[in-house]
């Protein structure tokens, strides 16, 4: 007799957990750490000028948010990475629609050191040597720069998390391709903590969205070779692409967007959306970079 | 008239006394059955958890456990890289190697202090000033532990590089007393409870045949309550081992194998915790995650059934 009651309420509690699995209407937007701030502004900024619609944001990580796409929990993902191939594979296997890439600006990664490390310039073949498996770097000393300014003389290299976008991205702009990076660096879990830990550190130096500057860091000028002049991490020089460690941040859909996302979408990509890229720090694409 | 009224009156109790039965029919089969089912799933719950996440992490890293995983390379390489484009390598050695090195350091610190703190309160104070510890003890249990890693993080990593001119002040030592100060609550109100249960008889004889209190303490408390200080031990050794979030921010989260306290160093927990965000669902890597996941539900069961079976220890030996 009791076991039918069990059986009963059992199914009952079942219901009851999969009727709160789906959340209401409205755009739902999810995914890269780095983007999550922007996507934030952008949802703001869209609700002012449009209060019908509703938008979400959820953070998690790129990987996150590509599952949450392929599983049709979102209309839309950030990405800090190119959707990997089985990615693509499983939203067609799955949802039978292409993965549209939309590219709504780009992130310059500034390399940062502490405000009182009297660096101006730095390499990319000096980065790959303090960051790359096997380099030679890992005293201050050999880049020039006295010990005694800093209190140590030992570079502290400040990563990201290994599946972040942000370190795959630094891995192959700076190490190239075939190269892994040194182990022991400290491994920071979001693009600010890695600047905030630079601020608190005065032999460390690290890498992270330039829009994550705090007067604590100071960002340094990066040249592609050892001797040559050092080009700032700018607006203007990402956009014209002097500057050489900038890279996509993507948005991606589930076949073409339709309704609200579209509408959505086509605003990020106007100059209205773009400007909020601008105001946040990143560099907006092209036509509407002005 | 009067003889309806009579008859109304009469269906009336009737009815009352039919709805009474059915009352009694209805909490005797439809809500007693129910309480007492609602009751046995509650207590079977907590089982039935442990299996189904047994069984989750397992599902899940199954594949990469059994076909795929070198389970050589897991657990004496200290490359981690699950994510290089030139060769994915698995080794945990430098995690396994951290989590127990921030471990041993925490419980050094924890073990004396918390010990010496449940001797204090169980032995030494009395009345209002040891209710008051007890409470602030409890108090500091409670202590979410994000603001744990925070208080690593912002305010030993500034100490640490100050009087010790480490290059960088999140690292083992920083980790270890973070984590020493999260297991002294536990250890303190298990051990405090393990000598509470010492019969004053003992203590009356001790001090009857002039040892000192501390003579009492250490020579006969001690010995009496060792399964319950144990006990307490050890499950302070579980909540550092399975402590994630304060590690992470406070541990520096650097994958090497440490040679002196101020190496920065990258737990188990941490290294999940971080990376589990990103990775691609499926994937090797999110698959080795989960193996890494049993790895620590097989070290925290080990700790927990070894308390287990030491409490256990004090029950038969009292009643026997």
């Amino acid at each position: 007799m009791s076991h039918q009651y069990c059986a009963v309420l059992v199914a009952i509690g079942l219901l009851v957990a999969a009727g709160c699995g789906r959340s209401s209407e409205g755009i739902r937007m999810e995914g890269s750490d780095t983007m999550v701030n922007v996507a934030q502004a952008w949802a703001e900024k869209y609700h002012e000028t449009h209060p019908e619609a509703v938008v979400q944001v959820l953070g998690g990580g790129s990987g996150v948010g590509i599952a949450s796409l392929i599983d049709g929990n979102c209309d839309m993902a950030n990405a800090s990475r190119k959707m990997e191939d089985r990615e693509i594979q499983r939203l067609k296997a799955k949802r039978g629609v292409e993965a549209k890439e939309h590219v709504a600006g780009h992130d310059a990664l500034a390399v940062y050191v502490h405000k009182d490390n009297p660096l101006d310039t730095i390499s990319l073949e000096e980065l790959a040597e303090i960051y790359g498996e096997g380099g030679k770097i890992g005293k201050w000393s050999q880049l020039g720069v006295d010990s005694k300014v800093l209190a140590t003389d030992e570079i502290t290299r400040v990563s990201r998390q290994n599946s972040s976008g942000t370190y795959a991205y630094f891995r192959e702009a700076v190490l190239g391709k075939g190269r892994d990076y040194k182990l022991g660096s400290i491994d920071q879990s979001g693009s600010k903590d890695v600047v905030a830990l630079v601020a608190n550190t005065p032999g460390a130096i690290g890498y992270s969205g330039m829009g994550y500057a705090t007067p604590g860091v100071k960002m340094l000028r990066i040249s592609k070779h050892k001797g040559e002049a050092g080009i700032a991490p700018t607006i203007e020089n990402a956009k014209n692409e002097k500057y050489p460690i900038t890279r996509p941040l993507w948005i991606y859909s589930a076949g073409e967007p339709e309704g609200q996302a579209k509408a959505f979408l086509d605003w990020i990509l106007a100059p209205e959306g773009q400007k909020v890229v601008l105001d946040l720090g990143y560099v907006p694409v092209g036509e509407h970079a002005k | 008239m009067l003889e309806r009224l009579i008859r109304l009156w009469q269906l009336r109790a009737a009815v009352l006394r039919w709805l009474r039965r059915g009352w009694h029919l209805f909490v005797d089969r439809v809500v007693e059955p129910v309480m007492e089912c609602a009751i046995r799933i509650c207590g079977w719950s907590a089982i039935l958890f442990i299996f189904a996440i047994l069984f989750f992490v397992l599902w899940i890293a199954a594949p990469m456990l059994f076909g795929g995983l070198d389970l050589v390379e897991f657990f004496t390489s200290e490359n981690w890289r699950p994510t290089s484009a030139v060769r994915p390598q698995f080794g945990i050695l430098a995690l396994l190697l951290g989590t127990l090195s921030v471990t041993a350091l925490a419980m050094l610190l924890a073990v004396p202090l918390g010990l010496g703190a449940a001797v204090y309160v169980s032995e030494f104070s009395s009345g209002k000033l040891k209710e008051t510890l007890k409470v602030l003890i409890e108090l500091l249990a409670a202590i979410p532990s994000v603001v744990w890693g925070f208080v690593g993080m912002m305010v030993m990593g500034p100490i640490i590089i100050h009087f010790t001119g480490a290059p960088v002040g999140v690292n083992l030592l920083n980790g270890g007393v973070i984590l020493a100060l999260m297991s002294v609550p536990i250890i303190v109100s298990v051990g405090e409870d393990a000598l509470k249960a010492v019969p004053d008889s003992y203590r009356e004889a001790a001090l009857s045949l002039g040892a000192g209190r501390w003579e009492m303490v250490y020579r006969v408390l001690f010995p009496a309550a060792k399964n319950g200080l144990l006990a307490a031990v050890l499950l302070g050794v579980g909540r550092a081992i399975g402590e994630t979030m304060a590690v992470l921010m406070a541990t520096g989260h650097a994958i090497q194998i440490p040679h002196s306290l101020l190496d920065p160093i990258r737990t188990l927990t941490a290294t999940i915790a971080a990376e589990l965000g990103e990775t691609v669902e499926g994937d090797a890597h999110y698959r080795v995650l989960f193996v890494i996941g049993l790895v620590l539900f097989a070290v925290t069961f080990v700790v927990n059934l070894a308390a287990d079976l030491v409490v256990k220890g004090i029950r038969s030996e009292r009643t026997s």
